[in-house]
């Protein structure tokens, strides 16, 4: 390689690298581009001082200033808790009634409340709360263990039926499966059920009834919140009102299960759940 | 230029008294709060539609001045020419006249060099600066913010702010210049459709001036292809080829040539304003005429009139105050235990008043009816109180017996307690599916 050498047909500088006739242009990469390589490149060097990067036989560099994902990870959660603490700190001294009169505190569990529901109770409730068949709907004023904050509370945090010690565990019989009454006996005892308010009480299924469901339903079938019986008097049906329903709660029984949250979710957590739920409409 | 330079440095200053509590600036973009203050009008983000309404009013009136005075805007007001005016401005005081600019662009770098060009990047970096610094002004309380860019201590957005427009304004005027007309302003390439033959543009007399050639040649006329026109352009093109999409009517071809025209002893005038309609009139020897009303302008007008009249009756007939119910979706409606149905609202007063307000809500369209607030202090129906400047936000429910339609059309009404002013929402009481 000597001289320069200049292509006729393109008029580029050739390289001076030639294979079999074919010679090379050179055409240089543009200058811009050039300058943000090297700009990358020192960029590089630096990342590699700062930050976790090259692999060493024991692990590999930490950085010059130790930053981690689960660093970051857990400053910002800290971050976030910092920023809560301001609610929090007095949310938890405070009882569930003065929480509900005190505007800020009411909000913020109100917030914290709705993403918590979602989060663990919309699976069976629903996401607007409105329940299911078998699963209560929260909005209305129907409440089978009482709608006052505390009942909530406590229903949330040990569950109905659940596994944990404190949880409300009552039965109410299978009268076919166990024996105790006949399919007959069943008919006529629903067909009393359906119309509790207005039924004639002197009926067979009357008679039935006030012998073997009064004393959790209550004689004109109002229910009992202490022991979790449905109020069989109003208007909402929990696994449907029509006989066929009826007939198959009294023969086979229900007992609806609500899993117990206290080991999963904190207390202010609890807390927050019961006021959400308490807001939306049918609260005591 | 310095007219509009001043009132875009003074205007954040005027001071305009609203009440306490609220900003007395009189030109105010309030983004934290969500309000802008033009001198009596308030706005509220939802009622931007002002803000559309005020830049298609712009629209139309600069159409209509293009129509009859042709690109008046661009000569003259459009911040692109200032700006790029005042840099050049500035450039002549350091580097001297054109001439003087290119032999020193062309000198071998010497202190003199150095000096001149450095102090030129100085001053525009100066002027960039404080465009920059003003237009934040109207987007914060000025002499909060002043005291604030003194002391060096502004907000990092605010920084920011001025930051990139600084750097914008020193491209812009300093490097692009006539390249945004031509490049990237959408207007120089459509302003063509707004004009016809009566308006009034920068025109070359080809009558009066071909065919060109030296002073003192025989048969030509009074052009002497001097060439100033086309150095004197900063768009750089020859306004003798006619009118380009380049031309911004700044006029500096007009001052060039008369200056010409005066020191050969001819009339001034062989470029002006003129009209294309009477260039051809003057080449067929018409008597020429100035046409004013034309249906371009006479519909101009009247949409222009047409949109400020509807700015001005909707400024003057503003709601000050207003109700809007959001039905709840999930779940629409609830049975009680009484057979009952209860439906959820979330009610949004929006008073914009300066002053707080209690409001009363009431319902027509149910017969039986309840109405209950979900709140931690025990408010009611009949007492709702909103914040002055603000938002009043309430869950609500209400209760009647089952409706014999799906659908009930009920009327929410809101009262102020104390002057009785009014507002109404149009909602729906849902009993089945």
């Amino acid at each position: 390689m000597s001289k320069k050498e200049t292509d006729k047909i393109s008029g580029v500088e050739t390289t001076g690298h030639e294979w079999d006739g074919i010679k090379e242009l050179n055409n240089p990469a543009p200058r811009w581009w050039l300058i943000v390589f090297f700009i990358t490149v020192i960029w590089a060097i630096g990342y590699w001082v700062v930050y976790p990067a090259w692999p060493t036989l024991s692990g590999h560099t930490k950085g010059k200033y130790g930053w981690t994902q689960y660093k970051q990870l857990s400053d910002s959660q800290a971050e976030i808790r910092a920023r809560k603490s301001l609610y929090l700190d007095k949310f938890e001294k405070s009882s569930l009634e003065q929480i509900g009169h005190n505007p800020d505190l009411y909000n913020f569990a109100v917030a914290g409340g709705k993403t918590l529901f979602k989060d663990n109770c919309a699976t069976c409730h629903g996401t607007g709360g409105a329940g299911g068949n078998g699963y209560p709907n929260l909005n209305d004023d129907d409440w089978l263990y009482g709608g006052r904050l505390i009942d909530i509370y406590q229903v949330v945090k040990y569950g109905i039926r659940s596994t944990h010690d404190e949880t409300k565990f009552t039965a109410m019989p299978a009268f076919r499966k166990d024996g105790i009454l006949t399919d007959e006996e069943i008919e006529l005892v629903a067909d009393h059920v359906i119309n509790i308010k207005t039924a004639s009480r002197k009926t067979r299924g009357a008679k039935i009834y006030k012998e073997q469901c009064a004393s959790c339903h209550k004689a004109n079938g109002t229910g009992d919140i202490a022991l979790g019986a449905p109020n069989l008097a109003d208007a909402i049906w929990l696994y449907g009102g029509d006989k066929d329903t009826v007939i198959e709660t009294i023969s086979n029984s229900r007992a609806g299960v609500m899993p117990h949250w206290v080991e999963r979710l904190s207390d202010e957590q609890i807390k927050q759940l019961t006021i959400y739920v308490h807001s939306l409409g049918g609260g005591k | 230029m310095s007219s509009l330079l001043g009132i875009y440095y003074l205007a954040p200053w005027l001071r305009y008294d609203r009440g306490p509590l609220v900003p007395d600036q009189a030109i105010l973009i309030d983004m934290p709060n969500r309000r802008a203050y033009f001198f009596f009008i308030e706005i509220w983000p939802q009622e931007v539609y002002y803000l559309s309404a005020i830049l298609i009013f712009a629209a139309v009136a600069l159409f209509f001045a293009t129509s009859l005075f042709g690109r008046v805007w661009c000569g003259y007001a459009c911040p692109q020419t200032v700006w790029t005016d005042l840099f050049i401005w500035v450039e002549r005081i350091f580097q001297g006249r054109r001439n003087d600019r290119i032999k020193l662009d062309n000198a071998p770098l010497s202190w003199n060099k150095i000096w001149r060009k450095s102090a030129t990047h100085f001053t525009w970096i100066l002027i960039s600066l404080a465009t920059g610094g003003a237009w934040v002004f109207y987007f914060n309380d000025a002499p909060t913010l002043f005291n604030q860019i003194i002391h060096l201590d502004v907000p990092l957005n605010v920084a920011s702010w001025i930051y990139a427009l600084t750097c914008s304004t020193y491209l812009m005027a300093g490097y692009a210049r006539e390249q945004v007309c031509m490049y990237m302003c959408p207007y120089s390439r459509f302003q063509s459709a707004m004009f016809d033959k009566d308006s009034l543009i920068i025109s070359y007399d080809e009558t009066r001036g071909e065919p060109r050639g030296k002073l003192k040649a025989k048969g030509c006329g009074d052009c002497i292809d001097c060439g100033k026109c086309v150095i004197v352009c900063p768009q750089g093109i020859d306004i003798r080829n006619g009118l380009q999409m380049e031309c911004i009517a700044c006029g500096l071809c007009i001052d060039a040539c008369n200056s010409v025209m005066d020191k050969i002893g001819k009339p001034r005038g062989l470029v002006r304003y003129d009209t294309t309609r009477n260039l051809n009139y003057r080449k067929k020897g018409i008597q020429e005429k100035v046409r004013i009303l034309r249906p371009r302008t006479i519909y101009y007008s009247i949409i222009l009139a047409a949109v400020g009249i509807l700015i001005l009756y909707n400024l003057l007939n503003r709601n000050i105050l207003e109700l809007h119910v959001i039905a709840d979706r999930n779940p629409l409606f609830v049975q009680l235990s009484n057979g009952d149905i209860r439906n959820g609202y979330i009610v949004k007063i929006l008073n914009k008043t300066h002053k707080d307000k209690v409001f009363a809500l009431e319902i027509d369209g149910l017969e039986e009816h309840q109405i209950t607030v979900q709140n931690a202090l025990d408010l009611k129906a009949n007492y709702l109180p909103v914040y002055a400047d603000s938002v009043g936000q309430f869950r609500i429910f209400l209760t009647s017996e089952k409706q014999n339609t799906a659908r009930t059309k009920v009327k929410f009404t809101i009262t102020d307690k104390i002057d009785k002013n009014q507002a109404v929402y149009n909602g729906t009481f849902i009993s089945d599916n």
